[in-house]
């Protein structure tokens, strides 16, 4: 999938990779796209939450060799 | 209006400790507006590590003395072993390159989180305002946290 800026969690446990992603999306405009590379399973259910909560939507979470990379498009009204 | 959290942090111990940052750091970064009160022994999550703690009458010095608190003294609630368990708990989050105390304090502060500290544990504990890291941001009472908590969809006691 094509991201307009990647982020790497790789590493971090939660609440990290959603922190920063958070903060990640701060600086992207709406409707562009981050990737977040992360290693922390738990990316699975909480980025999926994240999501639901803040308003941004998710393109998709992409899993290979124990590493997972999430698509998250900034919503116009997100947080 | 953003939606409040309001965490009332009662335990000194540092994998507690750890579990609150982490719940208001999520929090924050869902868009929420949280709050901590620190109480009881969970003021020694947020005290000050250096230096003496001041207060008056010897009960309270001797109190103070040993309940010194700070972040980087907070003992273990499980497997504490006179600092043994600390310290190796303490190996192992670093390996996983874990935040410490200190790292998720800034980190909450960073994300915006409030830290309330309760002057009725103070009063008791002859703790001035003098004793706490400069990241309070104020010192209320049971009516500042039931105010929050009273609007929070999500109210916790750690």
């Amino acid at each position: 999938m094509k991201a307009d800026a990647t982020l790497d969690c790789i590493g971090l446990y939660c609440p990290m990779p959603i922190y920063n992603t958070a903060k990640k999306l701060k600086e992207l405009k709406p409707g562009q796209v981050l990737e977040v590379l992360a290693d922390d399973e738990g990316i699975k259910e909480d980025m999926p939450a994240w999501c639901r909560t803040t308003g941004n939507k998710l393109l998709g979470i992409e899993e290979e060799n124990g590493e997972y990379k999430a698509y998250v498009r900034k919503a116009k009204k997100g947080v | 209006m953003a939606e409040k959290v309001t965490l009332v942090v009662f335990s000194g111990e540092m994998d507690k400790a750890m579990a609150a940052f982490n719940i208001a750091i999520g929090a924050a970064s869902m868009g929420m507006e949280v709050s901590m009160f620190f109480t009881f022994w969970g003021l020694n999550i947020i005290k000050k590590n250096k230096g003496s703690i001041k207060s008056r009458g010897m009960m309270r010095k001797m109190l103070n003395f040993m309940n010194r608190g700070g972040s980087k003294r907070l003992p273990l609630s499980r497997f504490h072993m006179l600092g043994l368990g600390k310290w190796m708990m303490g190996r192992l989050m670093q390996d996983a390159k874990f935040p410490s105390v200190d790292e998720l304090i800034a980190t909450a502060k960073e994300a915006g989180v409030k830290f309330i500290a309760c002057t009725n544990t103070m009063g008791v504990m002859g703790l001035s305002k003098e004793a706490f890291i400069p990241e309070v941001d104020s010192f209320g009472g049971v009516a500042a946290y039931l105010a929050e908590a009273k609007e929070g969809r999500v109210n916790l006691f750690v």
